[in-house]
């Protein structure tokens, strides 16, 4: 518990870390709405500082980053000047779009990684073995951006899937199951490329981890008194290795929001990231601030449950001892 | 091992060669539009023509047709080595003139066609290149200078400069990077010089990632500290800087150069992100990055396969020096067991 209390802690204090950079980020922003009042002849300096005090703007800056965080605890992150609306709506919509995105690919990508890298684990180090951990050390140097490139290239010469955005007809026109359908589809290539991209280094790791188990005396002498490979994996060696693993999946849960921003820019997925990407374009500074906060949130929050998670199954954490193996 | 290591090695310091001398190997100039010749497919040498086959390939000038290119065979352009051309500075230094390969005058030779701009490809490829590769190698350098500036003192300090650093560093662990990234880029005009960009790039790309490099050094270096020929040259009364110089950052050395494998193309594969979103180094200047985003529309991506040519060289890059990292990693977990 004391462990669990001193991660929450840590986590604390990097949500107040982040805080307090995107604060500074918000006040670095150039330009104020008085800027250009300024520039007005018929506007006083008298009135400009009056306007000033009732906004707020002439106290500390330990002052207004304690109001800051009071507005941002409501998760009011401010205004919009491109599409002319509060910042948090805008974020949520999209974020749900986001949100379902990693879900569907981090499901898929965890449901084939983890049998497919104990199954490689389980070659031992013969040629077949050797062969896939090559390719797949190859998969894992593809950079992202070619990755998605690539697999759209060829999706849209041949044909295979639609291509672009979450739907091509009214959705609120369908029924459940026609736009649980046309949303399915047309997710297919998103899900497909992050698949690629992240499955390669879940495999790698859950190869390595378990290979590491196999070696253990443990498992040789589960082997002699003649416990059935399924049973010796899935009792015995999967839990022992679950340690990397796990974190592995703490990094994966972390990354639900902000993991897909390349991809949902270059798929036409309306998330998040487009909506970032966009808004970097037109300098839309508070919009961006914005979604670096919610990612981080998430970013933060993946990295506690996993936390949670290593202490629930590992016991070697439990009793302070998690270095020693 | 060791010789697949060596062979990875000389793979990249060809390409690394071919970049540095581009200027010399690409035939045109990157940035010469020829309008007549959008979207010219690559062009294709000849060895046969009416009077018998030749030795020396030669190529036809292309005409646009109705629907497709197609070849003026009434003249032919041998192609020759060592021909004059466009002026260019080797190493940024020498002024010179002189081109690997080329064709007479009128001819063009686009070894990997043309872009929208009837521009040389290929020559594009390779200047890109300069650009895209650049921006890696200065981002690491950047990246690994702050990280194990940070992390040497974090470690040998210890207490509460430890305590202030890590906390630094874990925050910008966990910061999600490209978001982070774009964030840092609204801050920046948009508009900027093509070099000021690149300057500014590769230094944010390399500020956000001293964190990973850091913590790692300073694992190293806590274990560093309480050897005993370092306490003995601590006892013989060396200083801070000349310890850490002298015993302590050798020690880091391989650590890091495993580390700079592993970042290069991570940070390449940054700058071609932001490029490619129109957030980086912007045209008419190349690079990788904003070669490959005419590439956002379909109708290109699907008629035009050749200017896929950057994201092959992406993945040659990317690939090498990964599985060069690879090979250093395990390397490194091979002697520290």
């Amino acid at each position: 518990m004391k462990y669990l209390a001193l991660r929450l802690i840590r986590a604390v204090l990097l949500l107040l870390g982040v805080s307090v950079l995107c604060f500074l980020f918000t006040e670095m922003a150039p330009g104020s709405f008085f800027d250009e009042m300024r520039l007005n002849p018929q506007v006083s300096p008298d009135t400009i500082a009056s306007l000033r005090s009732r906004y707020g703007l002439d106290q500390p800056l330990v002052v207004r980053y304690g109001r800051w965080v009071r507005s941002a605890v409501r998760a009011d992150f401010g205004y919009s000047i491109a599409y002319n609306s509060p910042v948090a709506p805008l974020l949520w919509t999209r974020a749900k779009n986001t949100l379902l995105l990693n879900t569907a690919a981090m499901v898929l990508t965890w449901l084939i990684s983890v049998p497919l890298g104990v199954w490689i684990a389980t070659l031992r180090r013969s040629a077949w073995d050797r062969a896939i951990d090559g390719l797949n050390s190859i998969l894992i140097s593809l950079p992202e951006i070619v990755v998605a490139v690539a697999v759209l290239a060829i999706v849209v010469r041949w044909r295979v899937l639609p291509v672009g955005g979450m739907s091509s007809v009214d959705l609120d026109a369908l029924s459940h199951w026609a736009r649980a359908r046309e949303i399915a589809t047309r997710m297919l290539l998103p899900v497909m490329i992050l698949t690629l991209v992240e499955g390669g280094i879940i495999v790698r790791h859950v190869r390595a981890a378990v290979l590491e188990i196999l070696d253990a005396p443990f498992v040789q002498a589960s082997r002699a008194l003649g416990i059935s490979n399924v049973r010796l994996m899935l009792r015995h060696v999967l839990p022992v290795a679950a340690n990397p693993i796990i974190s592995l999946f703490g990094l994966s849960l972390a990354g639900l929001l902000s993991g897909s921003l390349l991809i949902e820019a270059i798929c036409g997925w309306p998330g998040l990231g487009p909506l970032i990407l966009d808004a970097t374009l037109a300098r839309d500074l508070y919009l961006v601030i914005g979604g670096i906060m919610l990612s981080t949130l998430f970013m933060l929050g993946g990295n506690l449950i996993a936390d949670a998670m290593l202490l629930a199954c590992d016991p070697r954490i439990r009793t302070g001892r998690a270095n020693e193996s | 091992m060791n010789r697949k290591a060596s062979i990875l090695i000389l793979a990249l310091a060809a390409l690394h060669l071919a970049l540095l001398f581009t200027g010399f190997l690409a035939p045109s100039d990157p940035i010469a539009q020829d309008r007549d010749l959008p979207y010219a497919p690559p062009t294709r040498l000849h060895f046969r023509d009416t009077s018998g086959w030749h030795l020396r390939p030669f190529v036809y000038a292309l005409q646009p047709g109705p629907d497709a290119y197609t070849e003026d065979r009434s003249q032919s352009f041998p192609v020759r080595l060592m021909v004059r051309g466009n002026k260019y500075k080797l190493l940024g230094l020498v002024p010179l003139d002189w081109h690997l390969f080329g064709v007479d005058q009128p001819g063009k030779i686009a070894v990997l066609g043309t872009d929208e701009f009837g521009r040389d490809e290929f020559s594009r490829v390779l200047y890109g290149g300069q650009i895209s590769v650049a921006a890696g190698i200065l981002a690491t350098l950047v990246a690994l200078t702050a990280g194990a500036t940070f992390g040497v003192v974090a470690g040998y300090y210890g207490w509460i400069v430890d305590e202030s650093l890590m906390g630094a560093m874990e925050l910008f662990l966990c910061l999600p990077w490209l978001y982070f990234l774009l964030g840092v880029r609204a801050f920046l005009p948009l508009h900027l010089s093509a070099i000021r960009t690149f300057f500014l790039l590769t230094a944010v790309i390399g500020l956000i990632g001293w964190a990973r490099p850091a913590r790692l050094v300073r694992g190293i270096v806590l274990t560093a500290r309480t050897r005993n020929y370092v306490l003995a040259a601590k006892g013989f009364g060396g200083s801070d800087f000349y310890l850490m110089r002298r015993h302590i950052l050798p020690e880091v050395r391989s650590v890091l150069v495993a580390q700079a494998a592993l970042l290069v193309p991570r940070y390449i594969a940054a700058e071609v992100t932001l490029s490619f979103f129109g957030l980086g180094v912007n045209e008419p200047t190349a690079s990788w990055g904003n070669m490959l985003s005419v590439l956002q529309r379909y109708s290109v991506l699907v008629s035009y396969q050749w200017l896929l040519a950057p994201a092959v060289a992406l993945v040659i890059t990317s690939v090498i020096y990964g599985l060069l990292a690879d090979a250093l990693l395990s390397r490194l977990k091979f002697q520290s067991t």
